[in-house]
């Protein structure tokens, strides 16, 4: 039969065709410009429109970013360098780079000591951040705020070893007497601690020799974007426990604490924090004599700390509010007491709906240190709008300067949210 | 540059202040600062956060400016040492705390000599550095010569302040009506000004020179010649301490008076040793006790002028015609060239 065929049909193809590539407007880029860019006429007119407006954005700021002068002593220089055309001087960021990062009153030549500090506070939190890693680490973290205390401001080590043994000391006391009582120990473990800072008070100057090894620094010297640092991590470790606390107190059956912890609550709620700011770099002043103030840096991690650890505490007082009865219910049928259900079943599911509430105020909590610049503190945004831009050489220059600012705290900020996203991911258990 | 909304609150500041520690606070503001200083081998001087020519601190971290001068002076003639200073910086809402708590000695931060801030703050202007003005800034192409051309203009203006009720009576008083656009701080207003938000930006005057002096195109900007108000801008102490006034009041006429008799900071040393003007071997202490009244050394004044230089250097060095702000002498030339500048005589 296959006669017939060869008579009928000129041609039989006895293999397969090979595949042949898909049009040119159904593959590759066409095709994903097509459905995702001009699907329909609407989306087409709006992907114009779109392309239009980002061609209008790259035109104004790609000049100005690649045109722009890297090296002039003063913004009348760098516009004779542009002579007329459009380009940043980015040159203020150079010429006044270290005072940028660290003030300008920081001795030059220790600029080692706060990088060092911030170098060593990143082995510091790793253990705190990534619990992957070895528990013994975080004797790391334990000893580092001593560590950067002793960097940053210098002076003699008896300080910061003193008071190390006094929280070696308290938490000794803690461990003996808490097997009694819990209050026992928490109180007798201050006590001890305080009695050993007392003690510190008379011993340091009787130690200290007259030149130490790292030269003292004051705390008004401190400034730019490493007073930024200092604050912002010191009020969010300190404001984290104590937000716990409060946030517990808060719940608390005991009138008298619940009282406490509701009233500093909802004081500190009801009053911006540039009022608490004011608080402590003006009234204080009144109430101490000259010679025997608190240190400004210190009264305004107190405020902040205060104002943070409230926010704090209502945030996880959500976590708590979140957690069915019978958590709490299971814990005390087992037969745990109450510290042990709360560090054990209760805080840890609390804390982990908490954290992006968390989060979001330690970011917050982060920029709002730059308030500190209205209280003649040099923080980063201190540092521009006074001495930059009040310098006869750099006034009249803020595209440059605020847009680093900005991207010093863009950089931080996204950081933390990347890592709360990845913590959240890490702890997710309920396998949605 | 007067904030209003600020001296209120600053009043119950002074006022709970004053109630709650009110032991302290006197105890603090009686003590004889002239003491306290040679005692602390450092003069606490408070200064602006940063003002164009006025006070910055430079690359270095050191401070300079015209104000900054008055406070090495006063270091140089009280302690012999122009460099003898810590600066503090404070801001407009905290400088008169920093000085009735005793934080600093004196404040030298362009501070507007008034009324209210000289009786009911307590505290005491030991005299004028600066002869300030309330002035109008405008683009050369509006074509204005006269603040009273400037009927419906769109004006720039930092709330709170004096400048703004200054802004309000004139145009009132002429019977012509602007626009005010609210401003929060200057270097908002130099963006707005350029960016065509308003037809005039109005401040101090030595303010709009430095913020002209900025711009890409100087000379595309007028200064309007009428001034509309008087800002006597003068460094201050807290009140009763006369011992400490006299030093800082004098220690600025001897600069004044200096640039009036002609002895600089380059002839000083020499003009010390021989001349025979009376007047200057009184001001530089080869004559008479002038130094001893004060509980100064008797080459006070000498130190003083050699810091810095006199009234004149000082100004040219700092704000003058060659530096960028290019501001003229005008009110503040000394009263033999028609100036206001004239100082009680040194005798």
């Amino acid at each position: 039969m296959s006669d017939t065929h060869a008579q009928s049909v000129a041609f039989v193809r006895e293999t397969a065709l090979p595949p042949a590539e898909p049009p040119v407007a159904e593959r590759g880029v066409y095709k994903w410009g097509r459905e995702n860019l001009f699907a329909t006429w609407p989306n087409a007119l709006l992907t114009v429109a779109a392309i239009y407006v980002i061609y209008l954005v790259l035109a104004a700021v790609l000049p100005w970013l690649l045109n722009g002068i890297w090296n002039a002593p003063s913004l009348t220089a760098c516009r004779e360098i542009l002579d007329g055309q459009t380009g940043g001087c980015f040159a203020v960021l150079v010429d006044r780079w270290n005072q940028l990062l660290f003030g300008f009153k920081y001795p030059s030549e220790l600029y080692w000591r706060p990088t060092l500090a911030f170098v060593l506070l990143f082995v510091a939190v790793a253990p705190v951040l990534f619990f992957d890693l070895p528990r013994k680490l975080l004797i790391l973290t334990l000893l580092y705020p001593f560590v950067a205390y002793w960097l940053i401001w210098g002076g003699t080590i008896w300080i910061p070893v003193m008071a190390l043994v006094g929280f070696g000391v308290g938490y000794y006391v803690y461990t003996l007497l808490v097997q009694r009582s819990f209050a026992a120990g928490f109180f007798g473990g201050i006590a001890a601690a305080v009695a050993v800072f007392y003690a510190a008070g008379f011993i340091v100057p009787m130690l200290a020799p007259a030149n130490p090894l790292l030269p003292a620094v004051p705390s008004r010297d401190l400034g730019g974007f490493m007073l930024n640092m200092m604050l912002g991590v010191t009020c969010v470790s300190l404001s984290l426990p104590i937000g716990i606390a409060l946030a517990l107190g808060r719940q608390s059956s005991m009138p008298l604490i619940k009282i406490v912890c509701v009233v500093f609550i909802e004081f500190i709620r009801g009053v911006p924090l540039i009022t608490l700011l004011f608080v402590a770099s003006v009234m204080l002043a009144y109430f101490f004599p000259p010679e025997s103030q608190v240190d400004l840096f210190l009264r305004v991690v107190i405020m902040i700390t205060m104002f943070s650890s409230a926010y704090i505490a209502e945030v996880i007082r959500g976590g708590l509010a979140a957690l069915p009865k019978g958590q709490y219910e299971a814990g005390d049928s087992l037969g745990l007491d109450y510290a042990q259900a709360m560090r054990l079943i209760i805080l840890p599911q609390a804390l982990k709906i908490s954290i992006p509430g968390i989060v979001n105020i330690a970011v917050g909590l982060f920029k709002d240190t730059t308030l500190v610049s209205v209280i003649s503190m040099f923080d980063l945004v201190g540092m521009i709008r006074g001495p930059i831009l009040a310098s006869t050489d750099w006034n009249g220059v803020y595209w440059e300067l605020l847009g680093f600012a900005a991207l010093l705290f863009f950089v931080v900020c996204y950081g933390i949210s990347q890592y709360s996203q990845w913590l959240e991911r890490r702890l997710a258990t309920d396998h949605r | 540059m007067a904030e209003n909304q600020e001296e209120v609150k600053m009043k119950r500041t002074v006022f709970l202040g004053a109630l709650t520690v009110a032991g302290v606070a006197a105890g603090a503001a009686a003590a004889a600062t002239l003491d306290d200083v040679k005692a602390r081998g450092k003069l606490n001087c408070g200064v602006t956060t940063g003002l164009v020519g006025f006070a910055a601190p430079d690359a270095n971290g050191e401070w300079t400016g015209f104000d900054v001068s008055v406070c090495r002076a006063v270091a140089a003639a009280v302690l012999g040492d122009p460099a003898a200073v810590e600066f503090v910086p404070t801001t407009g809402k905290t400088r008169f705390t920093a000085l009735a708590s005793g934080e600093v000695d004196m404040l030298a931060r362009n501070t507007t000599w008034t009324f209210s801030r000289d009786v009911d703050l307590k505290f005491d202007f030991v005299g004028v550095n600066y002869y300030d003005g309330q002035g109008f800034l405008v683009p050369k192409a509006l074509g204005v010569s006269s603040a009273k051309d400037l009927d419906g203009a769109a004006v720039c203006i930092q709330t709170g302040t004096t400048t703004e009720l200054n802004l309000a009576d004139y145009f009132r008083k002429n019977n012509i009506s602007y626009e005010p656009v609210p401003i929060e701080t200057n270097a908002e207003g130099q963006q707005q000004y350029l960016a065509g938000a308003c037809d005039a930006y109005t401040t101090d005057a030595s303010g709009l020179a430095a913020t002209r002096a900025t711009f890409e195109a100087p000379g595309d900007h007028i200064l309007l010649p009428e001034i509309i108000s008087k800002e006597p801008l003068g460094p201050l102490v807290r009140h009763g301490d006369n011992e400490w006034g006299d030093v800082v009041r004098w220690t600025l006429n001897a600069l004044i008076a200096a640039e009036e008799l002609g002895v600089s900071s380059a002839n000083v040393a020499e003009m010390s040793g021989n001349t025979n003007n009376p007047e200057v071997a009184r001001l530089l202490g080869t004559e008479g006790e002038l130094g001893a009244m004060l509980g100064l050394s008797a080459d006070w004044a000498k130190n003083a002028i050699m810091a810095g230089g006199n009234y004149g250097e000082i100004f040219a060095k700092n704000i003058g015609e060659e530096t960028p702000i290019g501001l003229a002498r005008g009110l503040n030339a000394q009263w033999t060239d028609g100036g206001l500048l004239y100082t009680p005589p040194f005798r």
